[in-house]
């Protein structure tokens, strides 16, 4: 006994090991050793989802639909359809017919699964003064309330992601957790987003939404049929937008929107068909994109169908 | 020999002929597709067949306000119509068109298409009114009375939703 004690008393530490020891126990400190579930590792250690094979990404889906359903007592089954080979997915909407009543924007709400309070919406009604300088979007009303639309002397042009072919967000992400599809929809990983909202910044048409909270939804308004780049469910900290209902789109469906326009003023298709509906509204309409002049390269074409 | 060859000519005009009238029958076939896939006609329930009631009805073609029946439509599309423009007077389950051709409700589009050609042609390529169904494949097309009420079609004003909250409104 005396022998140990002895040379416990005598074992000098050096300062180099001191140092080491005490950055080694912060660090294991600071780690979140209390979270004993495997899958926080595992969504820890996540590859880059375009750095991951298809059996890796299989189990990642997994592991988030098995966190949804523990979440929400429902099952979300959240899919991973590819970009189709030939298609580029296009937008086009007529500002001669748009009339302002924001069906919507509450019809990509239910379809997209966005937090209810704090409220995002992805789509944006401007409101314009006819025969006003109106390109000036600082300009624009977006509270408007009347009883009945469309008002006299009004017109109305609702503004959501314009998925540009050369998108600033995309350059501006530090992390790489924004990018461009195949088919030329803008996505975003949830779990390599860090918040920083540089994408935010950077977006000239102010359609990024940031998550200031934990998204707040029913768990009966909850849409289980969601894509891992799209409506899946978010967290509090990440940045979300529209996505041209990836989830809808890569299976055939029209958006949400374009479905819920009562006067059809919202028009989808495949820029690469020369027989789709959009390619009609280029070809054979009065079109012009939002801010073209910062060659973003927009594939949301705003169109007159008639009159002025 | 002179008569032989007058005969050829003429079976030859002949084919030439026919042939120019197929050709010409398939391109309208081509303009008009055969079948968009639209939901059945909006009637008001029990409306139709108009028969049951107008079954050995005498027909009376005279413009007259009407008092027993219809009184609700206010007719608010042409200046000057009247019911017969569209409707057929001899069998009430079918529309005419101005070349006395009987169209059935379901296909009502040819009706609306003898005035608004633009418009027709812009709803055939999918441009005019909303599509839903799929972007690559079958398309689910509505009928112009979906939107338009025939017998008065300008769209009536819509309550508008709620707009996004303020950020002054923010808790």
């Amino acid at each position: 006994m005396n022998r140990i004690k002895g040379n416990r008393a005598e074992r000098k530490i050096d300062r180099r090991t001191f140092i080491k020891g005490a950055a080694l126990g912060l660090a294991a400190a600071a780690l979140p050793l209390n979270k004993s579930d495997a899958s926080f590792w595992e969504a820890f250690f996540q590859k880059h989802f375009r750095e991951m094979n298809d059996e890796e990404i299989k189990k990642v889906l997994q592991r988030l639909e098995k966190e949804a359903e523990q979440k929400y007592k429902k099952a979300v089954k959240i899919g991973n359809e590819k970009a189709m080979p030939g298609v580029l997915f296009g937008y086009g909407l007529d500002l001669s017919r748009c009339i302002g009543c924001r069906r919507c924007v509450y019809a990509c709400v239910e379809e997209n699964n966005q937090s209810k309070d704090p409220q995002i919406h992805w789509i944006t009604v401007l409101r314009f003064k006819k025969g006003e300088k109106w390109v000036d979007l600082e300009e624009s009303e977006k509270y408007y309330n009347p009883s009945l639309v469309p008002e006299k002397d009004y017109f109305y042009m609702p503004v959501q992601c314009q998925q540009c072919e050369n998108p600033p967000c995309v350059r501006s992400c530090p992390t790489q957790a924004t990018w461009k599809e195949p088919d030329g929809i803008v996505v975003i990983d949830y779990n390599w987003c860090i918040g920083c909202r540089y994408c935010m910044a950077a977006c000239p048409y102010g359609a990024r939404r940031f998550n200031w909270s934990a998204p707040n939804r029913k768990p009966e308004e909850i849409n289980p049929k969601t894509h891992y780049l799209g409506n899946r469910p978010r967290y509090k900290g990440v940045v979300e937008k529209c996505t041209f209902c990836i989830q809808r789109t890569r299976n055939g469906r029209y958006p949400a929107c374009v479905e819920a326009c009562p006067v059809g003023a919202r028009k989808f298709g495949n820029l690469l068909d020369p027989n789709s509906e959009i390619r009609y509204a280029i070809e054979n309409k009065r079109v012009f994109r939002l801010k073209e002049d910062l060659n973003t390269s927009p594939k949301f074409y705003y169109f007159f169908a008639y009159g002025v | 020999m002179k008569d032989k060859k007058r005969r050829l000519s003429l079976i030859v005009a002949l084919f030439f002929l026919l042939s120019l009238l197929f050709s010409f029958a398939e391109s309208a076939e081509q303009d008009i597709p055969k079948k968009f896939f639209v939901p059945p006609p909006p009637f008001t329930p029990g409306i139709f067949p108009c028969s049951q009631c107008h079954q050995g009805m005498p027909v009376n073609r005279k413009p007259r306000k009407l008092e027993q029946m219809h009184q609700e439509i206010q007719l608010k599309h042409m200046p000057g119509g009247w019911c017969f423009d569209c409707h057929n007077p001899d069998n009430r389950d079918k529309l005419r068109l101005a070349n006395g051709q009987l169209i059935s409700f379901e296909e009502s589009y040819y009706l609306c298409a003898q005035c608004h050609g633009v418009v027709f042609r812009e709803w055939k390529a999918g441009l005019h009114g909303k599509r839903t169904g799929m972007w690559n494949g079958e398309k689910q097309y509505l009928l112009c009375v979906h939107c338009h009420w025939p017998h008065e079609p300008r769209f009536k004003p819509i309550q508008p939703l709620p707009p996004p909250m303020r950020p002054s409104d923010i808790k």
